[in-house]
């Protein structure tokens, strides 16, 4: 039979595309929420990864000029023999420079201030220029033996070229402003700025003595077509086993990526974040929108159109949506990513030139596309199974979706979230903890929700009043919509809460301490000879001298028997080299301070009379230097060898503003080994501050005096910009929940409207019908919220261990504000929901909902 | 003349928890090409049922039915669909026009469903026929219900079918425009030579068709020819 080969009407492609455009164009409102969902989150996810793309990509143009050339050697000390001869068969470097943190006064305000002196010889920089003001003084410093200060200095104290500056012994001209310069980062150069002299008046300050914290940095010009990847993994060794380091533009730039690397994984978190929260709104709207279009689909079936034809004219309505959604949500994520750098600009230490990066483009429109077809797949799969028995008034029974179809669906989601983390995280553990966590949130939520349905049903309180009963009867009834709506709501919380949490970490991580017990001033490189001489200008001033810490210098000649040297050159050594090659700084004391922990081993207060020096290793060097308690290093104090055992490790928060130390010796060895002191006090107020570095500058040219309160205010600046791109961008993931969860509370409008209509028809006062969805909106909105907002503490407690590195303090917030604002947000969306039913006769409201 | 739907021992039974409701038993009849028909009976008799199933929108549990020729019990779902788009029109109770399409839209689908191309001209002809032509691109609800009810009639006669299900096509309208619409049913009809079968209480537009099947509580109770049998 003709019949039985056909198995489809005649209708081309084109038809469908036309039938999706026609029933689209007249459903523009209904799909409000699904647009919504995919631009908020699309625009979230092209803006900061078109940032994040551009930030590299001038990372990586500008790291020559941020350098100032193709590869530095640097070293702490004037370069040895052997360090000469790589130089010089380099070819020679072309400029050098070595620099140094110091205070510098300003005779003609009486002003002072912590400075890095930069002493420059030779052409430098190689790429790029000293940007100053007149333009020639970037050359002519060198000619007047001047200096070239930072504007910001220059701005701060109110001084004008031609003033003069005092740097240790010697006074100069200031010749020009320093504008920028290369090797000038945005955060370092605000503590301390430049301040750039000839070479040749370095000596002239006196400030170069036993214990100075210099470098020396040479400048190289690469020649063409050499391979700085090769050469850093081919020198670099050598280098360190000199003292020195060679540092490429390249690995510069990477270093640089890095050091905003917390920011960018939480902005990365809340893309991800944002677009999962798109798909759960995707879903959510797709249901509530073929769930009406499911009477239309009957009367095309029955009108002749096959299974596969009406699912694909909503399948092609809802990918060209999903196109259209990504589109804007592109468009608006590369207008947003423009407000970025003006927000950013003041700790970035160049200006980002913006350009339209294709790849989040283009994942842009694809992910739109993507998700919006992947998550309405669901919902979708209900035109499939549309009986065309529906027009004729006849309800069936839903014909059973099959499971495989079904399983199928959402290892699809599944695999779709995890490639989308792992394109985001550039790391499959992450991508796979991300994927599982997501799961396990959705099945306990799933779990909890089918146990707070029995346990209704089994404790059921069947003496309480009508409208209670009502409610509570309206969670576990055939049509409930208990499980949909709490997972909605407990995810959509879960992950605004997580991020939430996150956010508040990451911000928590830069906090400072700042009390009147806590030192906000640090005096650097007191020589031993001057500690009584300090304290004397302090103490008169009322103020306190809460550490005065000894800090002898020191290299590792041995560790567990074997000489450095020989470790050095043993290429199956695991252990990190560096630990051999730095100059350690460290003091002596009797007890462990507040920053610190024992983590293994007892602690030495004294020396004891006979046997090896108990000291106490940070656990990260010990991890470095792969030692254990019991191990022995013999230390190179400046000449002398001190054979030690390792007594304890300790665990140190570096994070806290005060002095601390890798290496701690008992009291009662290195009292009398050549050393100096780093003393600390606190001043009350700015202009105390001010008095007393004043004081010293004057009386101690050679001691560095670093105002922990100017830096306070400086980190705290930041932070605050920080602070407002994160909540930023936090507000667009929190907006996208919010639409997700309008579009899982009106989802189960169409469940409670016939139920509220037949109540009102039976006689229900206004009152009682909102009570009852007022108490059921109630339960679901505190149990999954509530729910939610727990799951979010594990789930942070995760990020901060395993991303953040951090540690995490719950902050109260999200159980005070979220829970009770979902709460009332989920309350009102119910309650608007039978708005309809209260204000108009049953009978128009049937006859309006039911067309 | 020959048959163009032949059932033969049809029966139909829906479960409702452990208990089976019988809603069919053994029904069995013929209606030859070109014929009027109508299906009368108290509610819950079965009536719309048995024309879900002889047009094909359901699966019979027992027995035949043989559609235009064709053996609809051995179709899939699909080459159903294809059956009724070819041969069969549909009226229904509450016009099923769909809501996001304008009135000559509406009209086109089956046509379109066949890949032809001027599906538009014949469908706005046929809406002139049906007196709507200055209202073809106005959507289902800026129609009146008499209106809707002219537009579906245009719809189901555009495809030229071999025959016509009709259920309960003045159900949701009052009297006047009601008969002003079965007027058109029965014009439109005879102008096409379609078979009608109609789906009715009301015993009135029964007998305006040459043959009354009456069921009650699913069994035929009586299969009588009309006056306007001839």
């Amino acid at each position: 039979m003709k019949m039985q080969k056909e198995k489809m009407s005649n209708a081309t492609t084109g038809w469908l595309f036309k039938m999706a455009w026609r029933d689209g164009r007249a459903s523009g409102g209904r799909l409000i929420l699904f647009m919504a969902s995919i631009i908020l989150g699309i625009t979230a996810l092209v803006s900061i990864q078109s940032f994040s793309d551009n930030l590299q990509e001038n990372i990586r143009l500008q790291s020559k000029f941020l350098m100032g050339a193709d590869f530095i050697i640097d070293s702490r000390q004037l370069p040895n023999e052997r360090v000469q001869g790589i130089m010089d068969s380099l070819g020679g470097a072309e400029g050098m420079e070595v620099n140094f943190v110091s205070m510098a006064s300003f005779p003609e305000s009486n002003d002072s201030k912590f400075v890095r002196v930069r002493g420059v010889e030779g052409s430098f920089p190689l790429y790029g220029e000293l940007e100053t003001e007149p333009q020639k003084a970037a050359t002519t410093y060198i000619t007047k033996n001047g200096a070239l200060v930072d504007a910001t200095v220059m701005l701060q104290f109110d001084l004008e070229v031609g003033d003069v500056i005092k740097i240790g012994d010697t006074t100069l001209p200031i010749t020009g402003i320093l504008k920028s310069a290369p090797g000038n980062s945005g955060l370092a150069s605000s503590v301390a700025p430049a301040v750039i002299v000839p070479y040749q008046i370095i000596d002239q300050t006196g400030l170069i003595q036993v214990g100075s914290r210099l470098d020396y940095n040479y400048y190289f010009r690469a020649p063409e077509g050499m391979d700085l990847d090769i050469l850093d993994k081919e020198l670099d060794p050598i280098l360190d086993a000199e003292g020195a380091d060679l540092d490429t533009h390249t690995s510069g730039s990477r270093q640089l990526g890095n050091s905003y690397g917390n920011v960018g994984k939480f902005l990365n978190l809340v893309a991800f974040i944002a677009l999962l929260l798109g798909c759960v709104g995707i879903a959510s709207s797709v249901q509530i929108y073929i769930k009406e279009k499911l009477r239309s689909v009957a009367v095309l079936k029955c009108l002749g159109a096959s299974r596969k034809q009406t699912f694909l004219i909503y399948l092609i309505q809802i990918a060209g949506m999903g196109l259209l959604g990504g589109l804007i949500g592109t468009l608006a994520g590369v207008l947003l990513q423009l407000t970025f750098p003006s927000l950013l600009q003041e700790f970035l230490p160049f200006e980002i030139q913006l350009s339209l990066a294709p790849q989040p483009i283009v994942m842009g429109l694809l992910l739109g596309v993507l998700m919006s077809v992947l998550f309405a797949l669901l919902p979708l799969m209900n035109t499939w199974y549309v009986s065309p028995l529906q027009v004729l008034r006849i309800q069936e029974a839903p014909e059973k979706r099959p499971k495989k179809a079904r399983a199928l669906v959402l290892l699809g989601i599944l695999v779709f979230v995890f490639l989308f983390s792992l394109w985001l995280l550039q790391d499959w553990r992450y991508a796979l903890g991300f994927v599982i966590c997501i799961a396990v949130t959705f099945s306990i939520l799933a779990g909890v929700a089918t146990l707070f349905m029995k346990g209704i049903k089994r404790f059921f309180p069947s003496n309480w009043g009508f409208t209670s009963r009502q409610s509570l009867l309206n969670l576990f009834r055939p049509n409930n919509q208990t499980m949909v709506l709490l997972v909605a709501i407990g995810v959509g919380a879960f992950l605004i809460s997580t991020l939430y949490f996150t956010k508040d970490m990451l911000v928590a991580m830069a906090q400072l301490e700042n009390d009147g017990n806590s030192p906000n001033i640090i005096l650097l490189d007191v020589q031993s000879e001057q500690k009584e001489a300090v304290a004397q200008s302090i103490t008169p001033k009322g103020l306190p001298i809460l550490d005065n810490i000894p800090i002898v210098t020191m290299r590792v000649h041995s560790i567990k028997g074997r000489a450095a040297n020989d470790l050095r050159q043993d290429t199956t050594l695991t252990m990190n080299k560096w630990v051999l090659n730095h100059e350690f700084r460290v003091t002596y004391r009797d007890s462990m301070i507040s920053s610190e922990s024992l983590t293994e081993g007892e602690w030495v207060s004294e020396t004891p009379k006979d046997g090896l020096i108990p000291v106490s290793i940070a656990d990260n060097i010990a991890r470095d230097a792969e030692v254990v308690v019991g191990d022995t290093i013999v230390f190179n104090v400046q000449g002398v060898l001190m054979e030690t055992v390792v007594g304890n490790t300790r665990a140190v928060d570096w994070a806290r503003m005060q002095p601390n130390f890798n290496i701690v010796f008992p009291k009662g060895v290195l009292e009398n080994a050549p050393q100096f002191n780093v003393i600390t006090t606190n001043a009350p107020n700015a202009k105390a501050s001010a008095g007393l570095q004043r004081e010293l500058v004057q009386k101690f040219p050679n001691i560095s005096v670093l105002d922990l309160r100017q830096i306070v205010t400086l980190i705290e600046n930041i932070l605050d910009k920080i602070a407002w791109v994160i909540n930023f961008m936090a507000f667009f993931s929190i907006l996208t929940g919010i639409i997700v969860l309008i579009g899982a509370v009106r989802t189960s409008k169409y469940q409670r409207i016939k139920e509220s209509v037949l109540l009102r028809t039976l006689g229900a006062k206004s009152k009682q019908i909102m009570q009852i969805t007022a108490l059921e909106y109630f339960y679901l909105g505190v149990l999954g919220s509530g729910i939610g907002i727990l799951l979010s503490l594990i789930s942070s407690q995760l990020l901060a261990t395993f991303v953040f590195k951090t540690p995490f303090v719950p902050s109260p917030v999200p159980f005070l504000v979220l829970l009770p604002g979902i709460t009332l947000l989920v309350l009102l969306i119910g309650l608007s929901n039978s708005r309809s039913v209260l204000n108009s006769p049953p009978l128009v409201v049937l006859r309006k909902e039911g067309s | 003349m020959s048959k163009i739907l032949n059932v033969h021992q049809l029966g139909k039974t829906y479960s409702s928890g452990s208990k089976k409701l019988t809603v069919l038993d053994a029904i069995s009849f013929e209606i030859e090409k070109g014929d009027t028909f109508a299906i009368v009976g108290p509610s819950g008799s079965g009536k719309t049922t048995l024309l879900g199933l002889c047009a094909g929108l359901d699966e019979a549990d027992s027995g035949s039915i043989e559609l235009c020729g064709t053996s609809i019990n051995e179709l899939s779902e699909d080459e159903r669909a294809l059956l009724r788009n070819k041969e069969v029109g549909f009226i229904f109770q509450d016009f099923q026009l769909l809501p996001t399409l304008t009135a000559l839209e509406n009209v086109s689908v089956p046509l379109e469903l066949q890949g032809i191309k001027n599906a538009k001209t014949q469908a706005m002809e046929l809406l002139h026929k049906v007196g709507l032509g200055d209202r073809s691109d106005h959507y289902p609800s800026q129609l009146s219900g008499g209106e809707q009810q002219r537009v579906a009639l245009a719809r189901a006669f555009i495809n030229n079918p071999s025959i016509l299900f009709a259920d309960e096509p003045t159900g949701n309208l009052d009297e006047e425009t009601g008969e002003k619409v079965i007027q058109l049913l029965f014009e439109l009809n005879k102008e096409a030579g379609t078979t009608l079968v109609i789906v009715t209480h009301d015993l009135d537009l029964a007998k305006r068709t040459q043959h009354i099947l009456r069921l009650k509580r699913g069994k035929i109770a009586s299969n009588q020819s009309t006056v306007l049998s001839t």
